[in-house]
């Protein structure tokens, strides 16, 4: 007997939830070859500000765990993603008609990359923070605080480009709001799936899929937004007025590359320490 | 019809009901039935319309006119008591076109310090007596804590009522209670807070607001906001039913304050329009309408700022209280 096709559908991931946007719309996705899909979530600027809610929220208790914790989720996420590697495999191979080389080249290096960051949550500190001398009775100590939460306009490599944008944002401390690529949505679903079972409390990680012009506008001027990652903006206007909205409640930016990224490439640290501030303390010697 | 402010104790055409407690109770239970589902139903369908732009913006304006900024902590000092004050007629320091909020609330022994900041700003001071929020002690105590906020210059009074009593069914102890203290009160006004959530039934909604309006209160508040639930729109929708219901018997009207659990401005704009709808656009206004709220304003002040700048708000840009 025939079987009914099980179709899954694809929603958003906001605050460890799975809701459908708050506007009821869809859009539809095709696959490489030009065939449907399936329907993803549109996400409005309501969801966007549902989002941030949420990422503000998860920032509390995500940036107070010590870094050791950290790394073990981001570590965790690597172990589970691992264990679903042929569904993102196969989903990479509809989505995007590579070959199956080619998709497993690039799971294996998103699994790498989180392995990668989980490493550095406990060694940024180090690379980047200092003990300053000064002219007076006091020890003199900076280090580095998460910036806050993030809006990220995430890059068309729905798996791998994904990946090296948000791991670096999470591992030390922030949480992360996620317009995820236009084109290639799904993907980005079936991850917030593996972060939903992989330990990372609800809310630090974030995604909508939808219109990248209708929802990132909302994010560059919202108030409560710390910073932004334009890393997936392909038109250079709008580029331009993100980063002008962006500027209201000086917003850290980072701009979008010049031209396309290699993902396959080994990250440097600055995608960790974009999204960092340093605090100096003074404390008095001899106390 | 008229609008008068139910300034008698009872209500004239009432005098026979209250006459002693078999009568009241007989009343009481003779009050028409609350049919359950269809009472939360029709909340519900009242929670779904939408308000958009100019009326949105009227809603918060109104809403924030009708918050009773409470702060009701064991840990209240006089230091937050006067921040608190300074928020309430300066709610957006930024924006001087930003309503003030109707009062403040506060326990007793706050009162003076309240008064003090507000000056005559017009920002009124509520205060919490009778043993609030459990009502648990004898009569003489909580007659002697009404009279000292009000020396201490309260406008207002929100009383607890004998939940215990009232649950027992010595309905005229209760009603005897409530008219020792609005007599205890003098020239400031009574709320009288029924604790809807330790009520059980919205039968005894109904009933409760019943005999608080009969002994002369001049607003019916639902919930002390110690105990869940606090103010729920069933709860509230009955209680407006019972204000429009008394106000089209007697022609005086009465005041309705939902307390405890509103923390967004949808919440209190669904409460609006449910204001709106069951009571009518009299119950509109600052003076028979009012929110027991803390979180709630700066919610109200977040979405006016969206409204007036484009882009969203922060917590990060009003105080915390």
């Amino acid at each position: 007997m025939a079987r009914i096709d099980v179709k899954k559908t694809y929603k958003l991931y906001i605050g460890g939830q799975f809701p459908r946007s708050e506007s009821g719309r869809s859009y539809v996705v095709n696959d490489a070859k030009g065939n449907l899909m399936a329907n993803a979530a549109q996400a409005s600027r309501k969801d966007a500000r549902d989002a941030v809610t949420a990422a503000r929220a998860a920032f509390g208790g995500w940036s107070s765990r010590t870094a050791y914790n950290r790394s073990q989720v981001v570590y965790r996420i690597a172990e589970v993603l691992e264990g679903r590697r042929d569904q993102f495999v196969a989903e990479l191979r509809t989505s995007e008609g590579v070959t199956s080389a080619r998709a497993n080249a690039a799971v294996d290096a998103a699994i790498d990359r989180l392995v990668w960051y989980a490493g550095w949550a406990d060694k940024i500190t180090q690379v980047v923070s200092s003990a300053n001398p000064v002219a007076g009775p006091y020890f003199n100590i900076s280090t580095p605080e998460p910036t806050g939460v993030v809006a990220v306009v995430a890059p068309t490599g729905p798996l791998l480009g994904l990946v090296s944008v948000v791991a670096p944002i999470i591992t030390t401390g922030n949480t992360c709001v996620v317009i995820a690529s236009e084109a290639h949505p799904l993907t980005s679903i079936t991850l917030g799936e593996v972060m939903a079972t992989s330990d990372l409390p609800g809310g630090v990680v974030n995604v909508l899929t939808g219109s990248v012009a209708e929802i990132a506008p909302w994010l560059a001027s919202h108030m409560d937004v710390n910073g932004i990652d334009l890393t997936g903006v392909t038109d250079p206007e709008l580029a331009t007025s993100l980063e002008v909205a962006a500027a209201d409640n000086l917003k850290r930016v980072r701009r979008a590359p010049d031209g396309e990224v290699d993902w396959l490439q080994t990250p440097g640290t600055d995608r960790l320490t974009d999204w960092l501030e340093t605090k100096t303390v003074w404390h008095p010697i001899g106390i | 019809m008229t609008t008068t402010s139910a300034s008698t104790s009872g209500a004239g055409v009432f005098d026979d009901i209250t006459a002693s407690d078999s009568s009241l109770r007989r009343f009481l239970h003779g009050l028409p039935g609350v049919d359950q589902v269809g009472a939360e139903a029709r909340a519900a369908s009242l929670g779904t319309r939408s308000i958009k732009t100019t009326a949105k913006a009227f809603a918060i304006d109104l809403a924030i006119r009708m918050v009773d900024l409470t702060t009701l902590e064991g840990q209240d000092t006089h230091g937050k008591v006067r921040a608190l004050a300074s928020k309430a007629m300066h709610p957006d320091p930024a924006d001087p076109t930003c309503p003030m909020t109707a009062a403040v609330c506060v326990y007793p022994d706050m009162v003076a310090t309240a008064k003090q900041t507000l000056g005559s700003s017009g920002v009124k001071v509520a205060a919490v007596a009778t043993a609030f929020p459990s009502g648990r002690a004898a009569l003489d105590i909580k007659l002697a804590d009404t009279r000292d906020a009000v020396e201490a210059g309260a406008d207002e009074i929100d009383m607890v009522i004998d939940r215990g009593a009232f649950l027992s069914g010595r309905y005229l102890e209760v009603y005897e209670e409530i008219v020792a203290v609005k007599e205890a009160c003098g020239d400031a006004h009574l709320k009288i807070i029924f604790e809807t959530g330790e009520l059980q039934t919205y039968d005894n909604v109904r009933r409760a607001s019943w005999l608080g309006m009969l002994a002369g209160g001049h607003f019916i508040k639902t919930s002390t906001g110690k105990v869940q639930p606090a103010a729920t729109p069933p709860v509230t929708m009955i209680m407006l039913e019972a204000v429009r219901d008394f106000r089209e018997q007697t022609g005086q009207m009465v005041g309705v304050k939902p307390a405890g659990g509103i923390k967004t401005t949808k919440d209190a704009i669904k409460y609006l329009v449910m204001v709106n709808e069951v009571a009518g656009p009299d119950w509109l206004d600052p003076d028979w309408f009012r929110f027991g709220a803390s979180t709630l304003l700066n919610d109200l002040l977040m979405q006016r700022t969206k409204m007036a700048t484009g882009r969203y708000s922060g917590p990060d840009y009003f105080t915390l209280d």
